[in-house]
């Protein structure tokens, strides 16, 4: 049993032993190896089913909104972040939450590991420190941690979490602050390379919405996508559709988006999902110098302005 | 007059009910020429268009969009069109960013003494436009339907 585990057993036995939360959110085995499942333990005696893998990957700061009682949460940086929105825009108070913080250091890129055992059944994973070893009925494969990260994780410059009251392990090292070298090199391809990207990309969409499903900041009680009186946006999966709804899906989380890469994770076509969310979070760093769940304090970058704010895209004849 | 077998396009024009729709107004009023490409839909306030609006717009064969609103610092509801201002920095960027055509959606400041400018604004954003030709990359064809795409090839 790894370290975090332990600890984070441990300050969630105390909180549900002193009342102070009534539930905690945490992870727990999934019923397959390489699967974190998201755990809800109201009872002290249940508090050994969490665990913190490599794998525990989703955020589960979407599971706050709307609850009545006490809730500890056990956060990594992405979620920790996501909750700081959701308390900006007054989702989650702040009094209602004890962040268990654990500091992250990446989650394992399921599908890609998969890849490399030729997509063989995989019995039982063991993890010790940064190695991976996977077990199958006739092999054995053992791993770098490190090269097999969500790519979203190896940008990641916010792996401890930004908010917390308790603390389990030792925070880690920050990596330097990213630029947007991704963004960058799509804006350099020709207009009609990134349109015949997108298209392909969107075109793959089955109009599921387990992007919006898994989204811990997608908490509409009326999404646009499901209005039929105007109906905004057609349900079709032809490319102008699809297309439409990605684009203001992106659109939705444009200062908010905290990169934690659930949308993504979550959809069974693999479709780039992050592609438009990364521009957006490059363009409110950019032109409002604001980064998604960082401060409690500062005000959202579109629930606010500034008089000299950039100007330059309109028409003036 | 539009001369016939030229194409023209459709521009949609959501214009603010306080100053840009104004400006349109007085243009009308003084007898000032500007090409008959827009359809105008009056809004309370540049800050109440929402992207969709665009896109729909763009998915139903128009060939373009224009959206105006008051000059900053001028907004009937006094910070309306500085919130838009924001949304509509954001929105140019993506639309760019996914390769629709850079011209197709356009924005300005109009206020209802400017008729003159509207005229102007109206000039330019028809002449780029027009530039692009017919659009297709939104278009959801709707045969029959008052955009019908094909009545424009």
């Amino acid at each position: 049993m790894s370290q975090l585990t332990h600890e984070i057993r441990e300050a969630a036995r105390k909180l549900l032993r002193n009342k102070q939360a009534q539930l905690v959110i945490g992870f727990e085995e999934g019923s397959l190896p390489l699967r974190g499942r998201p755990c809800f333990i109201r009872k002290e005696e249940d508090v050994d089913r969490l665990v913190w893998t490599s794998f525990s990957d989703i955020n589960v700061a979407r599971y706050l909104a709307k609850r009545k009682e006490k809730v500890a949460l056990v956060a990594k940086g992405c979620d920790s972040r996501a909750l700081v929105e959701l308390i900006k825009e007054n989702q989650v108070s702040r009094d209602q939450v004890i962040i268990i913080g654990v500091p992250c250091e990446g989650m394992i890129d399921r599908p890609r590991i998969e890849a490399e055992v030729g997509h063989k059944a995989i019995v039982e994973v063991e993890e010790t420190e940064n190695r991976l070893t996977l077990k199958g009925r006739d092999f054995e494969k053992a791993f770098d941690r490190r090269e097999f990260l969500y790519e979203r994780c190896k940008a990641c410059d916010h792996r401890n979490p930004v908010l917390y009251d308790v603390l389990v392990g030792q925070l880690v090292e920050e990596k330097v602050r990213e630029s947007f070298p991704d963004v960058e090199a799509f804006t350099a391809l020709d207009r009609e390379k990134r349109w015949a990207y997108l298209a392909e990309e969107t075109g793959k969409c089955i109009r599921c919405y387990a992007c919006r499903n898994a989204c811990p900041l997608c908490y509409c009680p009326e999404c646009f996508v499901d209005t039929s009186q105007p109906q905004w946006v057609g349900k079709s999966t032809g490319l102008s559709d699809t297309l439409v709804f990605h684009l203001v899906r992106a659109f939705h989380l444009a200062g908010r988006c905290v990169a934690c890469g659930a949308c993504e994770q979550a959809c069974p076509m693999g479709v780039d999902i992050r592609k438009l969310n990364r521009k957006l979070v490059k363009d409110v760093k950019d032109l409002f110098n604001y980064e998604a769940g960082v401060s409690l304090d500062e005000a959202s970058p579109l629930a606010t302005f500034c008089a000299t704010d950039p100007d330059q895209f309109t028409v003036n004849p | 007059m539009k001369e016939s077998g030229t194409w023209e396009p459709k521009i949609v024009a959501f214009l603010c009910n306080w100053c840009s729709y104004a400006g349109a107004d007085l243009a009308g009023i003084s007898r000032i020429q500007y090409p008959p490409t827009i359809r105008i839909i009056r809004v309370p306030c540049s800050g109440r268009i929402d992207p969709l609006f665009i896109l729909a717009s763009l998915q139903k064969g128009a060939d373009g969009v224009l959206v105006s609103g008051c000059h900053p610092g001028e907004c009937h509801y006094l910070t309306g069109n500085y919130s838009a201002r924001r949304k509509f920095a954001l929105l140019k960027g993506l639309l760019e960013y996914v390769g629709l055509e850079e011209d197709r959606v356009q924005f300005s400041w109009v206020s209802a003494s400017e008729g003159a400018r509207f005229a102007k604004v109206v000039e330019k954003v028809t002449a780029r436009i027009t530039a692009l030709g017919p659009a297709k990359q939104l278009v959801k064809n709707v045969p029959g339907g008052s955009f019908d795409v094909a009545a424009h090839s």
